[in-house]
This record gives C-alpha cells, structure tokens and sequence, in this order.
C-alpha cells in the first residue's frame, strides 16, 4: 500500500545524481520522504521529528560513493541510523533471572498480547534454560483471563498458581511469591490485567503489585500494529510503573513496525522480543536489522 | 481568545495535530487544505481553527455513522471478524445485551475454537447478556458450528444469531480461507446470510488498520465497522481515511470494558475529540 523509501527518494534525486557531495538542501528533500516514509510506518511524530533531525546532521555533506546514487546513500544513511536507536546495549534475549525465585511483570493495554506471551516466555525459559516457572494470573477484570493461562500452562508443561476466585491482583501477586519460593520455582511470572496507560485505579493497582514483587524484569507488551498512541503508552508506563524492556507483539503481520521505534526512542528501554504468531514457540528475540529494514519497507 | 493568521506555520500544526491521531500523512494533508480554502490568512481564534477543522472532519464522516441495520429475516446473521485481540468477543456481549435490551431473542456461536478459554470468555458474556451461547470443542472446526448454531436459530426462530471468530492477522492466508469457508457454509442455510460481517479495529492500530480493512472486505464481504478502545488516548484518526477510502459504515465504538461501554458512532463527538477542540 505504500511506496518504500527507495522509490521515494529515486524521484527526489534523480537530478542530484551529479553532485559530489550531499549539500544541506539535498538532505533537507530527503529528509522530507523520510519524515513522510516514518510516519507511514506508525512512528510517533515526535519521535519521527527527532530521528530525522539527527540524521540532517549526519548526513550533511557526507561524500555521494561514486557507485550508489545519493538516493541510496540516503537511505543506507537512515537505516544504520535506525539500527543504532533500535539496538540497546544488552543482549535482547538475556532476562535478569538469577537470584530464585525471580519475578518477571507483564503489563500492557487490553489485547496487547500479555497473557500469551506470559506463556511463551514460560516456555523458552523451561526449554532453552532449563529453568522451573510458575505463571500466575493477576487478571481479576477479563472473562476467563485465569482460566486461558492455566490452558496454556497444561499446553506447554508449565505450572499456573491454584485460581482463588476473589482475591485481589496484589493478593495473588503474595501467593506467587510466597509459592515460588516455598515450591523451589527459579522464576516465576506475573501476568497483569489489561489497563489503559490513563486509568489511575489500574495503574495504581499495578504499582501495588509491583512493590509486591520487587521484579527484576517488568517487561511492557505492546501490539506491533501499533500507532501514534505508542509514545503515550509508552511514556505512561515506563513512568508509572518503570518498565525494563518490551516485547512487540503480532509482528508477524504485515504492520511496518513503527512503534518499535517510538518504544526506544521514548523508554530507551530494550525491546527483547518479537511475537511471531498464535503458537506457543512464535517468539524471537528482537533483531533490529530486520525491524529496521521493515519500518523503511525494504 | 487571541486570534492569529491562518498561515502555512498554523496549517503545518494541525497536520501535524491529525498526524498524531493515526490519520495518515495523506489524509491529513487533504483535510489540512480543505480547511485552508477561503480561510487561508484570515485571523481566527485556535479554538475557531479547530472547530472548523472539526467541522470538515464530521463533514466527511457524516455519512459513515450509520446504526447497525436491521432486517426481518430470522436469524439476522452477524458475522464478527477481526485480527487478534481487537475487541470482537467483548463486543459481541455488549452487542447482545443492546439486542436483548430492545426486546430481540439473540444466540451467539462461539466460533473461536482456537484462542485458549475464548469460550469461556464468551460464555461468560453470553450469561452477562441473558444470551445462550453455543459452543464447539477446542480445536474443532468453525465452519460446522456456525452451520449447527445456524440450524438452531432457524429452528428457535431467533431474531439475530452472532458469530464469534478468532482473531486472524489479515496476511494469513490459510486463516483468511477459513473465514471464507464460515461464510460458504452459513449461505448453505440462507444464501442471504451473513447480514452483517463487522470488522472489529482497535483504535491504538495506527496505518495498518487500512490494510486490515482492504482484505477483510476483499476476502469476507465486511459490510461494517467497529471501532473499540475509544475509551484510551488513541483518536482513531484513521477512521477519517478509512472513510474516504472505503465508505464502510461506523456502527459503533467501543469506551470501556464494560457491557454498557458501547456507544454509536456520532461524528461531531469523535470530530471535537480528535480535534480537542473545546466544547
Ligand atoms: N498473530 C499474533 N497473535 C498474537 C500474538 N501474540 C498474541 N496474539 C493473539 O492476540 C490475542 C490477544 O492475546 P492475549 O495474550 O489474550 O492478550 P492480553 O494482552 O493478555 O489481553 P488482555 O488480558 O485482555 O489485556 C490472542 O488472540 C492471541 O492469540 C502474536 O505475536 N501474533
Ligand atoms: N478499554 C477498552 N478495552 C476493551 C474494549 N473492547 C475490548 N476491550 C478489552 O480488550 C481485550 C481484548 O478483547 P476481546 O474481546 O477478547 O478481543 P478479541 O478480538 O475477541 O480477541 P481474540 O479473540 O483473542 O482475537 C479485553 O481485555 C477486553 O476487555 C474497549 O472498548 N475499551
Ligand atoms: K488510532
Ligand atoms: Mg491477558
Ligand atoms: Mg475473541
């Protein structure tokens, strides 16, 4: 549905090809595409401004290599600097789990993908790990949010804490606690309720569990498809809660991935992992080659 | 309040004001320059800027916002349809209660018979709603439910039947098959049927909404829009291109997680919110 960049920035510089050097104005035009190509893609306009002020200067009287055209350079310019916002300075994959029983924290807005990949993670954990996990769910709010997590536990051979209708979310969050350490899990995870970033009662909630569990990991679930609404939540959340990485899920539709630019630029908190799919085993460690390249349509 | 020129800094603002409500660059542009004509240098309050941006929003809504139709034939067959997560099953409760409310006899089929508990869940609405809920086991085929819940309607001579399904990505196109094979098997019963296939969007979706819309109607007749999560900071602004693209009905937004939290879609009330123009 949308031009990529290339095609793009082709037309722009097709009567620059001559030049030496790219000239301030020649950045500026191209700069516009870019500005235009980001927020096609679902960057936050605020995020898109300052990614694109950063590459004016860097690209600014940069050598044209004699064998691409400046339109190439251009992009090859803002794709490395794409790379470099999205890359953070851990390994993406490696959770801070030492210390058992280590609680991970899973918050999100209603539908982001939290409970399932409460489960997928369980299951990486306990396949490539080794590690013992016990999932718990918090969610006192949806229909059956307690019952799904407990289908997808038996699903993947991993333990869910007993439901007990009528507790409270910082309730259960004691009793994991408490049954993780006496039951000798290595780590266990805290699936929360769906909440807007805006509802003070919820995010209140989530601080009490959060001061409950002390996690070494809150991880913010949020739904690749998403749009300019990602800096808000992301601002929200981090701030509210204090969030130690993000997972995007439904990255395996056809969305350009903007919002995983928006999370970086807005948290500087590490995006570790992509949701592939339905299925228990679709989850990927982050890579920002790949997401970069996508946000630009290539 | 102060006035000011209407000059190309005020226009590039409220693009940019559109911009970050999901409308898309396009889109925005247009309806930036629609507002400029005849205004272009005049001095006006930002509060008369927005309202007359406002104005050309719900302009182009207008005709969009149309209740969901109802029709004597029993069952009326709502098909809901969506990607993962979106709101359809939460929406199907809200929307059997307002049925049930106006006095109609409602059955809902469960048809995700994929998504861990999505029954449950349904059931659980279904019991909110005063509705019966048919269901099928985990992992079993959708297209034979709807055919079994289709026969029951008839037989009941229920006035709307729903039809849950699970979420799918649009890309998918094994999964896009399967929808089509819900919608075959339900016209064995009454070539007419389903009524209604509303596509359930989630107003935090930015640009892909567009994608979303484009093969749901391609490959499953979508005769109509929902859109949920209104409630949040997210405007929906692609709503406004999804209008001018493709002219699918609105027939309701989603404000909450409740079963009362379901609103007509009325376009000056989502033209003033995107626009945050005061009241
Ligand atoms: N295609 C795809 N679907 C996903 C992915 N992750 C989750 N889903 C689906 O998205 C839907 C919502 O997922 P949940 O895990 O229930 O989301 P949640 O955040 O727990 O939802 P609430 O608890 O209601 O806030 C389900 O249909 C999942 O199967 C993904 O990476 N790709
Ligand atoms: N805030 C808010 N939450 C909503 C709204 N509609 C649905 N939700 C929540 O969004 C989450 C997903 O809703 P579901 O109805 O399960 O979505 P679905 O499309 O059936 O999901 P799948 O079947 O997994 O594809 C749930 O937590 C709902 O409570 C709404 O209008 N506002
Ligand atoms: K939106
Ligand atoms: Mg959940
Ligand atoms: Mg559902």
């Amino acid at each position: 549905m949308f031009e990529n960049l290339s095609e793009r920035l082709g037309g722009v510089f097709d009567r620059l090809t001559k030049q030496g050097a790219l000239s301030e104005d020649d950045v500026k035009t191209a700069l516009r595409e870019v500005r235009v190509a980001l927020l096609e893609a679902d960057v936050s306009l605020p995020v898109a401004r300052d990614f694109v002020k950063k590459v004016q200067s860097q690209a600014t009287g940069q050598a044209v290599t004699k064998s691409i055209t400046p339109g190439q350079q251009v992009v090859k310019i803002v794709h490395d600097a794409l790379i470099d916002v999205l890359r953070g300075e851990e390994e993406p994959g490696a959770l801070k789990i030492d210390n058992p029983p280590a609680p991970i924290l899973m918050v999100g807005l209603q539908g982001s993908g939290k409970t399932t990949t409460t489960a997928k993670l369980a299951k990486r954990l306990k396949d490539k790990q080794g590690k013992r996990v016990l999932m718990a769910s918090l969610d006192t709010n949806r229909p059956a949010a307690m019952e799904q997590l407990a289908i997808l536990g038996t699903q993947i051979g991993v333990d869910t804490l007993p439901i007990v209708k009528g507790e409270s979310a910082v309730q259960i969050a004691k009793r994991a606690k408490q049954q993780a350490t006496l039951g000798g899990y290595d780590v266990y995870m805290l699936d929360t309720a769906g909440r807007l970033h805006i509802d003070e009662v919820l995010m209140d909630e989530v601080q009490a569990v959060r001061d409950v569990a002390t996690p070494r990991e809150t991880l913010l679930v949020v739904d690749g498809l998403t749009g300019q609404d990602a800096v808000n939540v992301a601002t929200e959340f981090d701030g509210k809660v204090g969030i130690s990485g993000v997972v995007l899920t439904r990255m395996d539709g056809d969305g350009r991935g903007g919002a995983a630019l928006s999370m970086r630029a807005v948290t500087g908190k590490p995006i570790r992992f992509v949701g592939l799919g339905e299925k228990m085993d679709a989850l990927e460690t982050f890579e920002p080659e790949r997401v970069a390249g996508r946000i630009l349509g290539m | 309040g102060p006035r000011r020129v209407l000059d190309d800094d005020m226009l590039e603002s409220l693009e940019e004001l559109l911009i970050q409500s999901d409308m898309g660059v396009e889109t925005a542009v247009r309806v930036t320059a629609n507002l400029a004509e005849g205004r272009y240098g005049k001095r006006l309050s930002v509060n008369e800027i927005k309202q007359a941006l406002a104005d050309e929003i719900a302009r182009i809504m207008e005709p969009v916002a149309k209740p969901l139709p109802l029709y004597p034939s029993k069952p009326q067959v709502v098909l809901v349809v969506g990607v993962n997560g979106s709101g359809k099953t939460t929406t199907i409760g809200k929307l059997a209660s307002q049925f049930r409310a106006a006095g109609k006899t409602v059955v809902i089929a469960a048809g995700d018979t994929f998504r861990a508990a999505a029954v449950e869940q349904l059931q659980v609405w279904g019991e909110r709603a005063g509705v019966p809920v048919m269901t099928a086991p985990e992992g079993s085929d959708p297209a034979s439910l709807a055919f079994d819940a289709m026969t029951r309607a008839q037989q009941e001579g229920a006035d709307l039947l729903m039809i849950d399904t699970a979420g799918r990505l649009q890309n998918r196109a094994d999964l896009m098959e399967e929808l089509a094979k819900i919608v075959r098997v339900i016209r064995k019963k009454d070539p007419e049927a389903p009524h209604n296939t509303l596509l359930v969007l989630d107003a935090t979706t930015g640009q892909n909404a567009l994608s979303q819309v484009e093969t749901f109607q391609k490959l499953a007749d979508v005769s109509g829009l929902v859109m949920t999560k209104l409630d949040g900071t997210a405007r929906g602004g692609v709503l406004v291109a999804l209008a001018d693209r493709f002219g699918l009905p609105i027939h309701a937004i989603g404000v909450g997680e409740q079963i009362d939290d379901l609103q007509p879609f009325d376009p000056e009330d989502f033209a003033r919110a995107l626009t945050g123009v005061e009241a």
